[in-house]
């Protein structure tokens, strides 16, 4: 028994009213926590009932505590028949469990109703009490600490990093069973949330588990999603990267080291790193895509187990490469992963022993501590095809789970191919379409500093010139992992533009957020590729082969598009790259969104060239002549919008000798070079010095269209779906978190694939065209994390849901980033910057110490520290939970804390000062009366407004005052307008923060007035 | 493109200021994107018709769904569905309740029953405000008549309290209830060329001076109703008019402290019986519940008309009542100074301000005499 938990019900305030006849309601509160209910009194005839009921104690498992939520019922009274439910309030009690976290829960809570959505308001506080517990074999993995935020969160420093954490759990969809059909609609949906948040709670638990064997103490980069597979079941998995993570305090240095885990890097120590020898090892950009194009196979034996082994999939055997892709179609063995084998350069070998000897070297973080990113291959990603089959155990969820280790083998053995050991930014997706499931996974091949595998260098700043003359950090990310000479496909190679030592691929593809200390030049933009697919209706496995014939195409041209809109930006790189394909039943639709830069070490693309088959056809030669003149101006003017100058380099410098160590290595790979028994079908226009677009065909006829109907940001405004955009540096504290979901019905019933693509392109277009207009008043203004998700629901709809952050900028943009502005990210090429000693800590104070401090490589520096002692001692409450923080908003004299929500890791002038604990919230919506909700979009606004109102609702009840990383996972809309009925599922999460002001040297002039407030509110509870 | 399904919601809830005016006007969806495509808010930000109509069925969906909590304001400000900053929840407030001055003239003083609402469809035809419009209006009156009704304490402050109205709008919601609760007269031809606001000020004086409130702070209704036992005082200002001693007393006084002022002394003196018994009798009138209703065109035509008919200038006017009030305090036999103070300080203002409005609408009266006849004929 380590553990009590305590509530208490204070009152209640907005009922709706349940009795007719007095207008009035006779409401009390159950609260239930696993098998044990209390009941509040009676409040008889009141909307703003005060119950002011005792402390309800329970005395539970921790490891309950952790899969629970507690679940408060508020009911009306009746005498004569049943009480009728008013509505629910679940609350995860998880981030009581972790000493660091909040200390208590109180507050005003919607009360939610499947049915009718919010009904008034309940205030409620919770405590828990945690025994120590001896039990060496507990189940339980209190204080293990969670984070959304897919990078070492500020305020925390990374001891050590020690990996990748999966699990998943399965079990029957509430939906689906007998029950279902005689119980009503709302006891089904609260079923099934509180399933689900069963299951999260038992996941999480179950990975904290593999955290403490680890010994870890944090997951970051915590990324959970459900599978609503129908019939066959119910999947909650998630993926995270475990660390050992130290609190900053006050007084100590920002500067900070990650160290992989001692235990999995024995070998590192005989060798340097990468980017010592990388001087001979070339690298190239390269992204390489596979769909292993396997699909499962209904059969008859009773075993869910099915399409593990290769010799069940499709044989495919082809590939196609282009610069940016090697798509390999997989034969019963004709991988070219695996049968590229490890890298066979010795040294390199040896630094990735480390990382080799766990199972999966993956990394869900998208943003890195400086100088953990060595080098950058490119993205690597997989796609399966399977059938779904009922789940027949949940308590083995074998199948599911094996289906994710092809998948991980699969991306580990195409970032080996990249010369690489690591895979970073790394994440999964599913599309289901009835019992189709389409598997995804995708990441970036990378090497990771070996310095941070070996033990005890924690003065590494001071160190680190010892061993070698560093890469600098601002371009040698963007050096090739791998030599040229074992390249697994053609494309061009130059120096570095930057230190001009090294090799650089002509474009690099990748799935993280761009390094803070990457030299770029001028702005970013957001880059799409769009397409869409039709498909013949199928059943079983001719669907799931028809499928697995489509996506290789869509890929090929999903890239294709997005290297033509990369060059017609004059760009060179991608970031944050992440293609999804969903499937309908009678479609595919693929959308790539990737931010494009300019790196300054990469080469100035090429222009684009249109070319004609039938040369004397005078009018094809005008008309092709018109086009590649718009190109041209194309080019020329967002050359001009996004302030791409690139310094001119001299050709001597690029053409200086390679250093002949480089032969050694040729011989080494003479030996191991093994990717070519793959037939290759070489599509790549990489050797040529312009993009040419042949424009006989229909195909070059769409895509130049594609290309040119993308209209460009109205001014003022700027768009990526990273985490900030390169080149804006001083952002304001205006943010405006928002999700916008559209749904077109298709009406032409013989519609083509380029009459679709023009839907789904018009409709993406329309809804960027759309934010922009709305959120004009914010101007100069950047849309951030810009994060779309398309889906095909019902046969005839295309859903599109996006969620992003709009957030201001100063336009008075200086070079000079002085000490007191906001996080100064995405750095620029001349700053002494590039001197900075290794702050591995994320926390944007760190880049705003002084330049004194930058050169000496001292951390410690007078001003930061007197600066963060000040704003700790202005905190009344510094540990406990600081109400004082919160930033109320008044009016009439009644207060609701202000929650501010951003899908980014931190909020623009603002500091971290406090991780409250994870939210993760699951929530369904019915109706049966559309119409009169003002149809779906009545519906789903509604809908969103209240999922929103509970999330900010639960993070001010924890005692904060904003949400990071915030993300909507699933937004499932279901409806059936002639039955007058719909029903939608919603999955947010995010990390409940405390933040204050970033205001230099002196403590926050709010924070006196807010103290006040702190006052006046805990008066109010007394 | 049309679509199955078209949301934005943020976590601040936007809201742009002039579809809400468009949509508080009634102004239709579609109606609304034709005002805004020609106010030229496209150019602006290079959008396209589709987009405008998104943007403004947003924004209507979003006021509808903040219609019932404007309901009652001061659930606006805890509520948790939306997060909307407070002067942004302030303005949503004070344009919701902020009313046409045409529509207002034409219900002030109505009762504010079912009966009244059936009308709402000529009056909106007849002062060019929407349907919809004059359906908001009028709730919104009836609304904050229902709860203010049973209310203890001062009026305009029960009303800045309830509906956390700016003070001038809870000035002018306080004018509406009190000319509703007592049904002054407003709608008669003569009194056509006053407007909302003259009234709103004659019911400021009104409820400083003539109500329960006046006197005593603390009971319901108090600035609602009139002062019943004032009202039988007032009965004793008769005497004025017919001892004919201290009428002739009065006349002399107020002559003599004319003298020399005033270009029009003689139509003053010759007037002055006339003029005094009009507003004698008006206060002694004001025990039946139907004279109260007609005290202001009482005092037009028992007051104003006559100064009208002998071209009285405003500063006459004005002059001539400082004089006429002040000269009652120097008869000696008179004994009801206290109501005679308590009724003159409105009865002068108004007067003046009724005065002042009709010499301002002098030109304008006889346009607008005309413009009616034209609709009447037709």
């Amino acid at each position: 028994m380590p553990g009590k938990l305590k509530a208490k019900i204070v009152a209640g305030r907005h009922l709706p009213v349940m009795d007719r006849a007095s207008d009035l309601t006779d409401a009390f509160v159950e609260v239930k926590f696993g098998n044990t209910t209390f009941k509040t009194d009676v409040c008889h005839k009141s909307l703003n009932p005060q119950w002011n009921s005792e402390w309800f104690k329970f005395e539970v498992d921790d490891e309950d505590l952790q899969d629970e939520p507690l679940q408060v019922t508020v009911l009306d009274h009746d005498t004569y028949s049943a009480n009728d439910a008013i509505g629910k309030v679940y609350i995860d009690i998880d981030p009581l469990l972790c000493s660091e976290a909040a200390s208590v829960i109180s507050g005003w809570f919607p009360i939610y109703d499947t049915i009718h959505g919010i009904r008034g308001e309940i205030n409620v506080l919770v405590k828990v009490e945690l025994f120590n517990d001896l039990n060496r074999f507990r189940q339980s993995s209190c204080g293990v600490k969670f984070f959304c935020t897919a990078s070492i969160p500020r305020c925390y420093r990374a001891v050590l990093v020690h990996g990748f954490v999966e699990e998943l759990v399965v079990n029957e969809d509430p939906e689906y069973q007998w029950i279902d059909r005689i119980r009503t609609p709302r006891a089904s949906n609260e079923a099934r949330q509180r399933l689900i948040s069963l299951m999260s709670g038992e996941l999480q638990r179950k990975i904290g588990l593999k955290v403490l064997e680890m010994g870890g103490n944090a997951v970051v980069g915590y990324l959970q999603c459900f599978d609503l597979e129908g019939e066959s079941g119910l999947v909650v998995r998630a993926i995270g990267t475990a660390c050992t993570l130290d609190k900053l305090s006050s007084g100590s240095a920002p500067n900070t080291n990650t160290h992989m885990h001692p235990s999995t890097a024995p070998a590192s120590n005989a060798c340097n790193s990468p980017s010592k020898d990388g001087k001979d090892v070339s690298v190239h950009e390269f992204l390489h895509t596979r769909s292993p194009l396997a699909h499962g196979c209904r059969s008859t034996h009773n075993s869910p187990v099915h399409s593990a082994c290769s010799s069940q999939r499709l044989s495919q055997n082809f590939s196609v490469s282009v610069p940016t892709l090697i798509f390999t179609g997989m034969g019963s063995g004709g991988s070219v992963g695996k049968e590229a084998g490890p890298l066979k350069t010795l040294l390199r070998q040896q630094t990735q022993t480390a990382l080799e000897q766990r199972e999966f070297p993956f990394f869900t973080l998208t943003s890195f501590p400086l100088g953990f990113l060595v080098h950058v291959g490119g993205v690597v990603s997989a796609r399966s095809v399977k059938l779904l089959d009922r789940i027949h155990n949940p308590d083995e969820p074998e199948t599911r789970d094996a289906w994710w280790e092809e998948i991980r083998q699969e991306i580990k053995s195409h970032a080996k191919a990249l010369g690489c050991h690591a895979v970073v930014g790394y994440s999964e997706s599913t599309s289901i379409c009835e019992e189709v499931c389409i598997l995804s996974a995708s990441g970036t091949a990378a090497i990771l500093n070996p310095r941070y595998m070996r033990e005890g260098c924690l003065d590494i700043g001071i160190t680190d010139h010892r061993f070698e003359e560093p890469s600098p950090p601002s371009c040698g990310f963007c050096h090739i992992p791998y030599d040229e000479l074992n390249m697994p496909f053609p494309a061009q190679l130059t120096y570095c533009y930057l230190c001009r030592r090294q090799k650089v691929p002509d474009v690099l593809f990748t799935t993280i957020n761009l390094p803070a200390e990457a030299a770029v030049t001028g702005k970013g933009c957001l880059i799409q590729a769009r397409l869409c697919r039709l498909k013949k209706k199928a059943q079983g496995e001719v669907n799931a082969t028809a499928i697995s014939n489509l996506l290789p195409f869509m890929e090929y041209e999903l890239h294709t598009q997005l290297m033509n809109k990369l060059k017609l930006r004059s760009m060179n790189a991608l970031f944050g790259l992440h293609i999804q394909i969903s499937v309908g039943e009678n479609m595919l639709l693929g959308l790539a969104s990737a931010t494009g830069v300019y790196l300054t070490a990469l080469p100035p693309p090429g222009g684009i060239q249109i070319a004609g088959k039938t040369p004397g056809d005078l009018s094809a030669e005008h008309h092709i002549l018109t086009i590649q003149k718009r190109i041209n101006d194309t080019i020329a003017k967002n050359k001009e919008l996004y302030e791409i100058n690139p310094p001119e380099l001299t050709e001597e410098v690029l053409g200086s000798p390679v250093p002949d160590s480089r032969q050694r290595s040729r011989l080494f790979r003479s030996h191991s070079e093994s990717s070519d028994e793959v037939s290759e079908l070489d599509l790549s226009h990489g050797k040529k010095d312009a993009f040419v677009l042949e424009i006989d065909d229909t195909d070059a006829v769409e895509d130049i269209h594609s290309l040119l109907t993308d209209a460009p940001t109205p001014t003022g405004f700027y768009s990526c779906n990273t985490e900030i955009m390169p080149g804006i540096y001083n952002w304001t504290s205006g943010v405006q978190m928002f999700t916008s979901v559209r749904v077109f019905r298709l009406s032409n019933a013989n519609l083509t694939n380029q009459g679709l693509n023009k839907i789904f392109t018009d409709l993406c277009e329309n809804l960027l065209k759309s934010f922009y207009f709305k959120l004009r008043s914010m101007i100069p203004c950047c849309l951030c994390q810009l994060n779309f998700t398309v889906a095909v629901p019902e046969e005839e709809l295309i859903q599109v849901t996006v969620t992003a952050v709009a957030m201001t900028f100063d336009k008075d943009q200086n070079q000079e980033k002085t000490a007191d502005k906001p996080p100064a990210k995405g750095g620029n090429e001349t700053e002494e910057q590039l001197q900075f000693p290794l702050e591995l800590c994320a926390d944007p104070s760190s880049a705003n110490c002084q330049p004194a401090s930058k050169v000496s490589g001292v951390p410690e520096c007078s001003n930061f520290s007197s600066r963060v002692s000040s704003l700790e001692r202005s905190s009344p409450l510094p540990e406990g939970r600081s109400r004082s923080l919160r930033s109320n908003r008044s009016f009439g004299g009644i207060s609701v804390t202000v929650v501010k929500m951003t899908p980014l890791s931190f909020l623009p002038g603002t500091r971290i000062i406090k991780y409250l604990g994870i939210i993760n919230m699951f929530f369904i919506r019915e109706t049966t009366s559309l119409r009169e909700e003002g149809g779906v979009s009545g519906f789903l606004h509604t809908f969103i407004a209240e999922v929103f109102s509970m999330v900010r609702a639960h993070v001010a009840a924890l005692g904060g005052n904003a949400v990071v990383s915030y993300s909507m996972k699933e937004c499932m809309l279901m409806e059936n307008p002639n039955k007058n009925q719909a029903q939608c599922l919603i999955n947010v999460s995010g990390d409940a923060v405390i933040c204050v002001r970033e205001t230099d040297q002196e403590p926050t002039p709010s924070t006196a007035s807010i103290g006040q407030t702190c006052t006046s509110a805990t008066d109010e509870a007394t | 493109m049309t679509m199955e399904l078209d949301v934005f919601v943020g976590n601040t809830t936007i809201m742009d200021e002039e579809v809400y005016q468009l949509w508080l006007d009634g102004y239709t969806v579609n109606d609304a994107v034709r005002v805004r495509m020609d106010g030229g808010v496209m150019e602006e930000c290079e959008a396209s018709a589709d987009v405008l109509l998104s943007d403004t069925m947003d924004q209507y969906r979003t006021f509808q769904m903040c219609e019932r909590l404007l309901h009652s304001p001061s659930k606006l400000g805890n509520q948790l569905l939306f997060q909307i900053p407070p002067h942004r929840q302030a303005m949503l407030i004070e344009r919701y309740y902020t009313f046409d001055d045409g529509f207002v003239r034409e219900v002030l003083g109505k009762k504010l029953s079912k009966g009244t609402k059936k009308d709402l469809d000529d009056i909106g035809a007849k002062t060019g405000v929407t349907l919809k419009s004059c359906r908001r209006q009028f709730d919104n009156f009836k609304r904050v008549f229902k709860v203010v009704e049973e209310l203890k304490g001062p009026l305009v402050e029960n009303i800045h309290h309830h509906f956390l109205l700016s003070d001038k709008l809870a000035r002018d919601y306080a004018a509406i209830v009190f000319f509703a609760n007592n049904r002054f007269e407003t709608g008669k031809r003569k009194l056509q060329y006053l407007t909302f606001q003259d009234f709103a000020f004659c019911a400021g004086q009104l409820i400083s001076n003539w109500t329960v409130g006046a006197v005593d702070n603390m009971v319901e209704d108090m600035d609602v109703d009139l002062d019943k036992e004032f009202l039988q005082d007032l009965k004793e200002l008769k005497v004025l008019i017919n001892d004919k001693d201290l009428l002739d007393q009065h006349k002399s006084l107020v002559c003599t402290a004319l003298r020399g002022k005033t270009n029009n002394l003689n139509e003053m003196e010759t007037n002055f019986k006339n003029l005094s018994r009009g507003l004698v009798n008006i206060a002694a009138k004001l025990t039946n519940a139907k004279d109260v209703r007609d005290l202001f065109i009482d005092l037009v035509e028992k007051f104003i008309e006559p100064c009208r008919s002998d071209r009285w200038t405003s500063a006459d006017v004005r002059l001539y009542l400082t004089h006429y009030n002040n000269s009652v305090h120097l008869l000696d036999t008179f004994k009801h100074q206290v109501v005679w103070n308590r009724y003159m300080d409105v009865v002068k203002s108004s007067i003046n301000i009724l005065h002042v409005r009709l010499d301002e609408s002098e030109g304008l009266s006889c346009f607008m005499e005309k413009k009616k006849s034209q609709r009447w004929g037709r």
